[in-house]
């Protein structure tokens, strides 16, 4: 039967219900497992084999040697659309994918992100995911 | 005169007005957004958006009218306003009455709607043009249900003055039973007035952008926008003195509680109508205004003769 | 009346894309129409000659935000068929379920967005508050919301795991019992009905003669469905039916998605009954044999059209695209007769429009000497400065005061 109004009931019975939506910024609903967000560079695992800069879609990633053994990796996250190849190709999983997305920045060369080589192997590596604002 | 002056800009005149409107402007929307699961906006968010609007450079379209196209905001904020002083508020008195006010406030309630199509027209834009077409045609369609749904009552009562109305129904407790089918004609006029879903027709975004207010940036839009708020609360005073006149003479206080409990009803009511329908087109809107809700309106009118006959001897 | 013509985009409410309508209406009543495509040309068959096949897995991915899977699946089939590559079945059956999934989130998007045309607003949040169930599955298996980039060549990526599958069921059972919702409420709200049917009528002849597909052509009667016809992926040993509808109408096109959602929620269970146990993917070559290779996929919006040459390098030599909406587009002219401005974005949304991934190449062709010429990027430039010059606009004072603000 045709009538009006047929959707009365669902909103009537959704004012008690909890809203969908979150307070963005305050709140945030959190992302599931294995989402591919920034990609993270481990330098003491890189040989400098380079297929990860071979194989990237979007031409964002650039491996430079600095030191014997030692690399450092400059990932463009302007550039890059998170599709996570780097880290298939990658065979001794010197790069990794993190949950973080909110990559946001005003200036485009904010978003160039230097992962430094490691010099000792003592010191923690050096996390410049977040770069100073 | 200090307290003529202190009615007419500050209570219960503009001032009182806008801050209601932007109030009702927030239930609505909060209302709005929980019947479909959102959050919805914070409290502040319509005063925020008028605080925006009015900071904003107003852009003027070369080949508009520019004195009409100023004119017409202020005109529609100034006509919603000045209804308000007829109206019986909280008090079986309004501020100024006289015999005949009835129809002087269903004027003014439709001065608003001109102004929209008059901003359109002189705004030369072919999106606005058409917005303002679609307003005054739909404008046909609901202000004669509006109009014989609210005399109706009003010959029941005896009187063409609201004031007297509100004395009438106020020394009848139960009359205004007897206008319920009017107080639907009247909601669905006034969701054509306000141009609500399903009667959005003339600011439908995705066909037209804006309709009338294309072209409108800056302090005009805002006025437009603050006018339309003051309009929804005006109009919504207007059906809650009509309508559901009781709740007169017992204090102020209590009094003031309860029309505004009446307001806020009327505009939940508004803002319920306008989740569960989709927007009709223009001639749907017409063949349902003069189909349906006219006939109503009729029905309402011969039901308030018929028991003119009964009850007042 | 007077007659106006009246610009629907490039920007406009109404389209989500930047893509030119223009109408002339009398009154109400539209009397002309004419589209203007390619305000969004990507070059992105070029980008793909200048990448390798596993770059191009993911550039491909991105011709369409919606229907991603779909190109991404058609370039690899093509791809994987010139390698004569023997994809494992289990491959297959993940690139399936992705691809309902995918149709899943496509056709609740449109209901979305058919309600948001016909100000119907309550019903856009509905459906796309129970969109974000698929949305989460999407992203727990895959690890996107869109964009999954699941599938590679000779396979797919990520495997799925029986904690996953459970989710996945369970998801669906919700889905189901909300479609059946809204094909109560599409069938029996008056005011819904009223802007649907009997708008936007396209005639079976129409649609065979104007080559409608999908969803568009099965609303009027056209029975072809690439999952069926030309069996791709694991479709061949599945069970479904392919949904037509006689309405002809916008209404019918609304029936037709939402009985395909149907569908798609048995599908997937049977996918998930059925999937077999094995490798996901086996080794690609970086270099593809030379050869040729055409792929079909039914995206949800319609058969989608992949062609891919290889010469023998680790990059294609030629890459064509045909989206669906390319097909439909020109079925919206023939809808928009003797139609009224109101109805005009339900009418386009309709056909679930995609233009950015139809625009694919700009030529310019002279009716009086029959010649086609090719437009480069300055050639494009220097032609956009003329235009404007001519219509008495000049942009030199503000690109040097921008420069200057620049420096």
């Amino acid at each position: 039967m045709i009538r009006p109004g047929k959707m009365l009931k669902e909103v009537l019975e959704t004012i008690f219900k909890k809203p969908a939506t979150v307070n963005y910024p305050h709140d945030k609903s959190g992302m599931p497992d294995h989402f591919r967000g920034a990609i993270k560079f481990i330098p003491q695992n890189c040989i400098g084999c380079k297929l990860c800069v071979k194989d990237c879609p979007a031409n964002a990633i650039t491996i430079n040697k600095v030191g014997d053994k030692q690399f450092e990796c400059i990932i463009d996250m302007g550039k890059c659309i998170y599709c996570g190849q780097c880290v298939d190709s990658c065979m001794k999983k010197a790069l990794e994918i993190t949950k973080e997305f909110e990559l946001a920045q005003l200036d485009r060369e904010k978003l160039k992100v230097t992962f430094h080589a490691v010099p000792a192997p003592a010191t923690p590596p050096k996390d410049d995911l977040k770069p100073k604002a | 005169m200090i307290a003529a002056f202190f009615n007419l800009l500050i209570f219960p005149g503009f001032l009182f007005l806008a801050i209601f409107g932007l109030a009702a402007e927030y239930i609505d929307r909060i209302i709005y957004a929980r019947l479909q699961n959102r959050m919805g906006p914070p409290w502040f968010q319509p005063l925020a958006d008028l605080i925006k609007l009015i900071a904003k450079e107003d852009v003027i379209p070369c080949e508009a009218n520019p004195r009409m196209f100023k004119m017409m905001p202020i005109l529609a904020l100034t006509a919603a306003v000045t209804a308000s002083f007829y109206i019986p508020l909280w008090g079986e008195r309004a501020l100024f009455s006289f015999n005949g006010d009835l129809v002087v406030v269903l004027y003014l309630l439709t001065i608003p709607t001109l102004t929209f199509f008059l901003g359109g027209w002189y705004s030369t834009s072919l999106f606005s043009k058409i917005g303002a077409m679609r307003a005054i045609t739909q404008l046909f369609a609901y202000e004669v249900p509006l109009f014989i749904c609210i005399l109706a009552p009003a010959l029941l009562a005896n009187t063409w003055s609201l004031s007297e109305m509100a004395a009438f129904y106020a020394a009848h407790p139960f009359y205004w039973t007897f206008n319920l089918i009017g107080f639907g004609v009247a909601l669905i006029a006034m969701l054509g007035k306000l141009e609500k879903v399903p009667f959005d027709i003339p600011e439908a975004e995705t066909e037209i952008v804006a309709g009338t207010f294309t072209e409108y940036s800056g302090k005009l839009l805002g006025f437009f926008k603050l006018a339309i708020d003051v309009e929804a609360v005006v109009g919504a005073s207007l059906l809650a003195a009509v309508f559901l006149p009781f709740g007169y003479g017992i204090g102020s206080y209590l009094g003031f509680v309860i029309y505004v409990a009446k307001v806020l009803f009327i505009i939940c009511l508004l803002a319920l109508s306008r989740t569960i329908f989709a927007r009709l087109r223009i001639d749907q809107m017409m063949e349902f205004c003069w189909k349906y809700v006219a006939p109503l309106a009729f029905v309402q009118l011969v039901i308030d003769l018929a028991l003119k006959g009964v009850l007042i001897r | 009346m007077h007659k106006v013509i009246i610009p629907i985009g490039p920007q406009h409410p109404a389209l989500k894309e930047p893509e030119s309508f223009r109408i002339q209406l009398s009154g109400e009543r539209i009397t002309g129409f004419s589209v203007k495509l390619g305000y969004n040309h990507r070059g992105i068959e070029k980008a793909c000659e200048e990448r390798t096949y596993l770059q191009d897995v993911y550039l491909t991915e991105r011709i369409c935000g919606i229907c991603s899977h779909a190109h991404s699946t058609a370039f690899t089939q093509a791809v994987e068929e010139i390698a004569a590559l023997a994809v494992p079945k289990r491959a297959l059956y993940i690139r399936t379920l992705i691809g309902e999934l995918e149709r899943i989130h496509s056709h609740l998007l449109w209901l979305g967005v058919a309600g948001h045309e016909i100000g119907f607003d309550t019903l856009l949040m509905y459906t796309w508050r129970d969109r974000e169930v698929v949305m989460d599955i999407l992203a727990t298996t895959t690890g996107n919301r869109v964009n999954y980039g699941i599938n590679t060549i000779g396979g797919v990526r990520r495997d799925i795991s029986l904690a996953q599958v459970k989710d996945i069921l369970k998801a669906v059972d919700i889905l189901e019992e909300r479609t059946k919702y809204y094909i109560d409420i599409s069938t029996k709200e008056t005011t819904m009905i009223k802007r649907l049917s009997g708008v936007g009528v396209l005639s079976h002849k129409d649609a065979v003669r104007l080559g409608a597909v999908g969803p568009t052509g099965r609303a009027s009667g056209v029975d072809r469905d690439v999952r069926r016809d030309d069996p791709y992926a694991a479709y061949g040993e599945l069970d479904f039916n392919v949904i037509t509808d006689d309405h002809c109408d916008v209404y019918g096109r609304a029936v037709v998605r939402l009985k395909e959602l149907m569908e798609s929620y048995r599908l997937i269970r049977q996918i998930l009954k059925n999937m077999p146990e094995g490798p996901i993917a086996v080794k690609a070559p970086r270099k593809i044999p030379a050869g040729e290779a055409v792929s079909r996929y039914e995206a949800p919006r319609g058969e989608d059209v992949h062609y891919v040459k290889s010469n023998g390098t680790d990059k294609p030599e030629r890459v064509k695209v045909r989206a669906p909406t390319l097909a439909n587009v020109q079925t919206v002219a023939k809808m928009l007769e003797d139609g009224q401005l109101a109805d005009l974005p339900i009418v386009i949304a309709a056909i679930d429009p995609c233009f950015s991934c139809t625009d694919r190449l700009i030529s310019i062709k002279d009716t009086k000497s029959k010649k086609t010429n090719i437009l480069m990027w300055d050639d494009l430039h220097s032609y956009s400065v003329k235009w404007y010059r001519d219509k008495g606009i000049d942009f030199t004072k503000l690109n040097r005061k921008l420069q200057g603000k620049m420096s």
